[in-house]
């Protein structure tokens, strides 16, 4: 790659060709504000907030799609520069409803951000405000499309990175606002439920459907007996929402939280990512030695669940039937944990904290009633517990540490890496070796399927046999993956397949804002959970291990069948 | 758009024959979009829904980017057409000569919205932002007809010779 020299504020940066005005002037320290701009997204050009001087150039030209040239002369803090920034923000503002107060991103808002950062001192007041109703026609998320700055950031997301598109601009001038197809409620189109729009969206235009008063509610009523379960990415994020560093690891101040707030049981995800990894590692064992459809897929990732079911649907068989964790563990809860505690199914209030908006709507999947009542109440993201322990006044970061309860709270290191892209396969691996050879298995790190990666690869052989594994994240590139694999281009035995860019710890659910830096910290951090476990296969685990015993007998026996397993549906693409 | 309750007769899943038979000449891909829906709406007058989920499925493009592109040119409708299509011209001339009154007469008169066709499939009101005639502003088109200088009423008793 060719170098560039060019001038930006009176300083000269040296950049690789092809790089814009406005990321040569971020390496060399100025922060152009931006609004349409994501580091992880095509350049769209569409806001003009992040508009420069360059000598020569007759107007004003936007730096996040200008690219660098040699000997260009930048200037990015004239009065003309800040004056046009400003201009153009008023203009937004001026249609914009001042709801701060009442908003979900209030604090948390990039308009609000720049309005501070630009100077704005007045808003004009009479601005066109239009009254679009909004959308809450899904279990995940309500889109707000008045408070929408047509950023197209949602867009591109779900075109670039998650293959969905499901998003774009209709109508034009005044009328213009992005749309799902033909106008239709969220609920009504192929949307897959990701949330990766929320986490882009700079505003509060896009948000998941809150459902933090239904668990007051439940925690309010004696009648319930409230467990809550959490998912393995969340105790590497809920203490970043709570305004700790990116990375933190907080899971002893997460249980400590939950017991303050007033949850009866706190118990584990992880639990039933171990129990996961038994029934889904027996299944792909069972597979390979009676010729079922290979390569399998796994099946925890309900953004990934309802992509397939839209747009591959004729390779639903490759889906293992395994519930993902979560439901498997509502099923148990509702069954196995009330009976042994005294209850029936129905004083049981099971809510899950998800780093995850798609988890909403696959709780509320009819067929996930294995119990007979609805075996996951209510799943609140990682954001939404941030604003129930805000609420409840607790601080967070001066809590002890405390331990999950017992016994769904036991859990594995292979069962907390399931919240990083990779870990459900490295954590099969870990135990299929041990069932399949009888050995002792003593380099536990599968690094070939860690990280960031679009597509990783990996090979294992046991007595004789390779194992072929894929692992991939976000749907583009999945989606990728099975036209390969659909093409005869590409062939495994295993695949894993997450819907986010990173696996849980870059869900839908997760803190705001997040980039690759910020998702490389949580990762680590999933991966220093697991290092400090005391067990780190999911087969030794002691909970799970009496599970069997006591109740569902064997993986893949009847019972497992009944209560964690499940079957899939074709759904139309459009 | 206003395209609900005009395309009733459409959106049960019933796809017209032609609009397969006229896809059949367009390959998958971008280009093929704007000439693909141009060829459609002469056949049909205008762009049903279940037609643009056809268009997206041959074309293999997004539903989202189809619809896009049909409702941000202004050549593209996605609701029936009247008969006598009214292009009221609401630009700098005919507003400050009183074009607003003759929208409102006309919205009114014909209960309909800018976008609207009527219930008898007679006329489309169609605001537009200049005809280039602005020495007779205010001024109307009805199909290929320009009348000029008008007021609410002559408006209305131009339309009624349409009737
Ligand atoms: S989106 Fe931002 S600026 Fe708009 S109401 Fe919400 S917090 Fe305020
Ligand atoms: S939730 Fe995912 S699939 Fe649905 S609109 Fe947002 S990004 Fe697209
Ligand atoms: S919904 Fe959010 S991300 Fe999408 S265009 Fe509007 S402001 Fe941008
Ligand atoms: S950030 Fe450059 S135009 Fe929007």
């Amino acid at each position: 790659m060719s170098q560039v020299t060019l001038t930006i504020d009176g300083k000269e940066v040296t950049v690789e060709a092809g790089t814009t005005v406005l990321e040569a002037a971020r390496k060399a320290a100025i922060d152009i504000p931006v609004l349409c701009y994501h580091p992880e997204l095509r350049p769209e050009g569409a806001c003009r907030i992040c508009v420069v001087e360059i000598e020569g150039a007759r107007n004003l030209p936007a730096s996040c799609v200008t690219p660098v040239a040699p000997g260009m002369v930048v200037r990015t803090n004239t009065p003309a520069v800040r004056e046009a920034r400003r201009t153009n923000l008023e203009l937004l503002l001026a249609n914009h409803p001042q709801d701060c107060f009442t908003c979900e991103r209030n604090n948390n808002c990039e308009l609000q951000a720049l309005a501070r950062d630009l100077g704005i001192k007045k808003v004009e007041v009479k601005g066109v405000r239009r009254d679009l109703p909004l959308d809450k026609s899904g279990f995940s998320l309500v889109r707000d499309p008045n408070k929408c700055v047509l950023c197209g950031r949602c867009v591109r997301v779900c075109s670039e990175v998650q293959g969905v598109s499901v998003l774009d601009y209709a109508d034009r001038g005044f009328e213009a606002m992005v749309y799902p197809p033909l106008k239709r409620p969220l609920d009504q189109v192929a949307c897959v439920n990701c949330g990766q729009c929320a986490t882009v969206c700079p505003v509060g235009a896009i948000t998941e459907r809150s459902d933090v008063d239904r668990v007051w509610e439940a925690l309010a009523d004696d009648k319930n007996h409230v467990v809550i379960q959490v998912a393995p990415a969340v105790r590497v994020s809920i203490g970043e929402e709570l305004g700790m560093p990116p990375g933190s690891i907080t899971t002893g101040k997460l249980v400590a939280a939950l017991r303050r707030l007033g949850f009866h049981k706190v118990f584990d995800t992880d639990f039933t990512a171990d129990l996961t990894i038994m029934e889904e590692g027996h299944e792909l064992l069972e597979r390979l030695e009676n010729g079922g459809v290979l390569p399998m897929f796994t099946s925890c990732s309900p953004g990934w669940i309802k992509f397939i079911e839209h747009y591959h649907p004729d390779m639903l068989a490759h889906l293992s039937s395994c519930k993902s964790p979560q439901q498997m563990f509502g099923a148990l809860a509702k069954t196995y944990y009330a009976s042994k505690a005294g209850y029936s199914a129905r004083d049981i209030f099971v809510v899950s904290i998800m780093p995850c908006t798609a988890k909403k709507f696959e709780a509320a999947r009819p067929e996930m009633n294995s119990s007979g009542v609805a075996d996951v109440d209510v799943v609140l993201t990682t954001r939404e517990l941030g604003k129930m322990i805000r609420e409840a006044g607790i601080n967070f970061a001066a809590l002890p540490e405390e331990a999950f309860d017992e016994p769904l709270g036991i859990s594995t290191g292979a069962g907390v890496i399931f919240g990083a892209s990779g870990g459900v396969a490295e954590a099969a691996l870990r135990t299929i070796y041990e069932v399949v050879t009888g050995e002792e298995l003593k380099e536990l790190d599968f690094t070939a399927v860690r990280g960031l990666k679009g597509i990783k690869e990996a090979a294992v052989t046991l007595k004789g046999r390779t194992i072929r594994i894929a692992v991939t994240h976000g749907l583009k590139n999945a989606d990728n993956l099975l036209k390969k694999i659909k093409a005869g281009e590409a062939d495994y035995d295993f695949v894993e397949i997450m819907c986010c860019p990173g696996g849980c710890i870059g869900g839908g659910g997760q803190p705001i804002p997040v980039d690759r830096e910020i998702r490389e910290k949580r990762m680590s951090a999933i991966y220093a959970v697991d290092r400090g476990m005391e067990l780190r296969k999911s087969h030794l685990n002691p909970a799970v291990q009496e599970l069997y015993k006591t109740f569902l007998e064997k993986p893949l026996g009847s019972k497992s069948h009944e209560l964690l397993h499940t079957h899939y549906q074709e759904r139309s693409r459009v | 758009m206003k395209a609900v309750e005009k395309t009733a007769v459409l959106t049960s899943g019933t796809v017209p024959k032609e609009s397969l038979e006229i896809l059949q000449k367009y390959k998958g891909g971008k280009g093929a979009l704007i000439p693909a829906l141009q060829e459609l709406q002469a056949n049909f007058g205008y762009l049903p829904e279940p037609v643009l989920e056809e268009v997206a499925k041959h074309l293999n493009l997004p539903l989202s980017k189809v619809y896009g592109v049909a409702t941000f040119y202004a050549q593209f409708h996605l609701s029936p057409r009247g008969l006598y299509v009214i292009r009221l011209c609401t630009g700098t001339a005919c507003h400050v000569r009183g074009s607003g009154a003759i929208m409102q007469k006309i919205r009114s008169e014909l209960g309909l919205k800018p976008g609207e066709t009527t219930a008898d499939g007679r006329f489309t009101l169609e605001p537009v932002a200049c005809l280039g005639a602005c020495g007779q502003a205010p001024v109307m088109m009805v199909n290929d007809d320009t009348h000029g200088r008008l007021t609410p009423e002559m408006a209305l008793s131009v339309l009624e010779s349409y009737k």
